[in-house]
């Protein structure tokens, strides 16, 4: 199980990164060195988001589990004053 | 010293006297508890992204301040007691700005760019593979 796992990761991130699938191996967040993140900033924000409102594992969008939290705090903030949305249709 | 952030959206049909009113006032109640404010910040009228009561677009403002934390409890009631504020938020900033410094700072003193990191992970997982296989 675990092998196979690896196997998976490992292949597709260093050579075959799927076209079409919105898997990136470097987030925005780490590549524009972003250490603070506002809830303010909606559209850093609307980026970590699909577009029915749902945050994105972070599996798809790269970022580090650290990183991840600090974007859930801040999408949640951003919810809570409506500068994004809880849900979309 | 502390930081926050105080974030409040008026109804849209606020008259412009009111709510500067209840700005100035917000900045006295802060000022006479000791506190500072160091910035505010108007974003003016801006589309909710979902309905709040009947409104649909808001007038948002920011207050940046320092203080104790003492002038919070009496700003957020402020906030809770008069009519067209239909939404309020509180932040405490001080804490999340000091790890970001730090994290920048660790930064600066490992000036290795981040591909090679991320290169080495790769090769790691590429060599179990190979263990594997033998």
């Amino acid at each position: 199980m675990a092998e196979m796992e690896t196997e998976e990761r490992g292949g597709k991130a260093a050579r075959m990164p799927r076209s079409g699938s919105r898997r990136r191996r470097i987030s925005r967040l780490s590549a524009e060195k972003i250490d603070y993140i506002d809830y303010k900033d909606v559209k850093l924000l609307q980026s970590f988001i699909a577009e029915n409102g749902k945050i994105m594992p972070r599996r798809l969008t790269g970022v580090t589990s650290q990183q991840q939290r600090k974007l859930v705090e801040a999408i949640k903030r951003a919810r809570n004053i409506a500068l994004l949305p809880f849900t979309k249709y | 010293m502390r930081t926050y952030e105080v974030a409040f959206i008026a109804a849209p049909n606020t008259a412009e006297d009111e709510l500067s009113k209840l700005n100035s006032q917000i900045e006295q109640i802060i000022t006479d508890r000791g506190g500072k404010v160091t910035k505010v910040d108007n974003w003016g009228r801006r589309k909710l992204a979902y309905r709040i009561g009947k409104f649909d677009e808001g007038l948002y403002t920011f207050v940046y301040l320092e203080g104790t934390g003492k002038e919070i409890a009496e700003v957020e009631r402020r906030l809770r007691v008069t009519d067209f504020v239909i939404r309020h938020l509180t932040v405490r900033t001080d804490e999340a700005l000091k790890r970001a410094e730090k994290l920048k700072s660790k930064r600066k003193v490992s000036l290795a760019p981040r591909s090679p990191d991320d290169d080495f992970d790769l090769d790691l997982d590429l060599e179990d593979e190979e263990l594997e296989e033998i």
